[in-house]
């Protein structure tokens, strides 16, 4: 059953499989591609500022998919329809989380390359960069599921996940850059135990937020 | 149904509000095997508030729901992906259930399996809801407005089947504004259970 579940939401998130879920990697290798336009071509500042760049791209990125992550289920009837076969909100969450991750955490570091290039950063910092968006990307699709599922049932639900997403991502933000800013990975540390207990907590305050939508 | 124990849905002194407002209360009733309710009301007297407590989704004001035995609930959100081919809508929810594929021709749902479900119509998705309905092997059927948005034909079609479940030791709550041709129907009507209106003062 978990496994069908996977399957249905991975075939309905992943870039190549569900409609416009390419969509937050094209934004972050769009974001990559503008910035040395806005800036100026000078390959110091580039060099200097664009892994900041990189990782902001990130948890912009992250607010792109928020909309249809849990609102569509709710308003299909779906995760009803999953209580009725006695799959609890927890489980549906963290499928959810997994399938929310790969489709948006994979793709993102693989579009890191790309965007890497595009900005002119050094074999180091990208090294960093990738660490970073592996140990910060989780985190990030976890706060993004909560969030998601909180508003689902709100009419102005999609923009306020935007605004509610940035300031609880900024730990995240704040430790995976400064290590860019430091080349230093220790501080890559905090961003992968922040993740995780955002991972560990995600699944239950989701599910309740799910329950908490059908009492209104 | 099949081998397992007698399924019952018994509600107690049930009052659920909407909002602020209180739909009814003291509410009860029992269904054991083979009995059906057909539940009856104006719009906004809580048929669906009372479906969706008897299925467990919302918690009731006060009173308790007793079940025994698995729930299927069919209202008007068929939890079909709008963007997949009816068929494959269908098959996710039949990897989950195990269940068959004959309530599909007997629905007219084979000419549509290639049709993706946002282009289908509200009785279509309607039949395609009840198809998922009957491949379950649940006894205790919740089914809200199962016959609105169906064709003369269909409705009779539809009607045949929840009289069958009913028959093989299901339970059946209708939620309908409809005349329904089930033996042995009882009805409720929420009305009678809405609360006294304030006195005016």
């Amino acid at each position: 059953m978990i496994v069908a579940l996977l399957r249905r939401d991975l075939a309905r998130f992943f870039p190549l499989t569900g409609s416009g879920a390419a969509l937050p990697v094209v934004f972050f290798v769009a974001v990559a591609m503008l910035y040395p336009f806005a800036v100026g071509p000078d390959p110091a500042t580039l060099a200097r500022t664009g892994g900041g760049i990189v990782w902001i791209a990130a948890l912009l990125a992250a607010v792109l998919p928020l909309e249809r992550l849990v609102a569509q289920d709710i308003e299909l009837g779906v995760f009803d329809q999953l209580r009725l076969r006695d799959v609890s909100e927890e489980a549906m969450m963290a499928v959810r989380l997994l399938a929310h991750w790969l489709s948006f955490g994979p793709p993102l570091i693989l579009a890191a390359f790309p965007a890497a290039a595009l900005l002119g950063l050094d074999g180091e910092t990208l090294r960093l960069l990738l660490i970073g968006l592996l140990a910060g990307t989780p985190g990030l699709a976890a706060i993004g599921l909560t969030i998601a599922a909180l508003t689902a049932s709100l009419r102005a639900g999609a923009a306020l996940s935007g605004l509610l997403l940035i300031p609880l991502a900024l730990p995240i933000l704040i430790f995976g850059a400064g290590a860019l800013a430091r080349s230093d990975a220790a501080s890559l540390g905090f961003v992968a135990a922040i993740s995780l207990l955002l991972v560990a907590i995600a699944p239950f305050a989701a599910g309740m937020a799910v329950r908490a939508a059908r009492e209104v | 149904m099949q081998g397992s124990p007698a399924p019952t849905l018994a509600a107690r002194e049930l009052a659920c509000r909407r909002g602020e407002r209180l739909l009814f209360r003291k509410l009860s009733f029992a269904l054991g095997a083979g009995e059906a309710l057909h539940v009856t009301g104006a719009n906004g007297t809580g048929k669906t508030t009372l479906i969706r407590a008897l299925a467990g989704l919302t918690t009731p004001f006060a009173g308790e729901v007793e079940t025994a035995g698995g729930i299927g609930l069919l209202d008007e959100r068929v939890a079909l992906d709008p963007d997949l081919p009816l068929g494959k809508a269908l098959a996710f929810w039949r990897k989950l259930d195990g269940g068959d594929e004959r309530t599909l021709s007997t629905l007219g749902l084979e000419p549509l399996l290639e049709v993706p479900v946002r282009y289908l119509s509200t009785g279509q998705r309607k039949r395609a809801g009840m198809a998922v309905l009957a491949g379950r092997s649940v006894p205790i059927w919740l089914l809200d407005e199962p016959l609105s948005g169906l064709d003369t034909a269909t409705i009779g079609t539809v009607s045949v089947l929840i009289a069958d479940h009913v028959r093989a030791g299901g339970i059946a709550v209708i939620a309908s504004h409809q005349p329904l041709a089930i033996d042995g129907l009882r009805n409720l009507t929420v009305e009678n259970y809405a609360p006294a209106p304030e006195p005016a003062e």
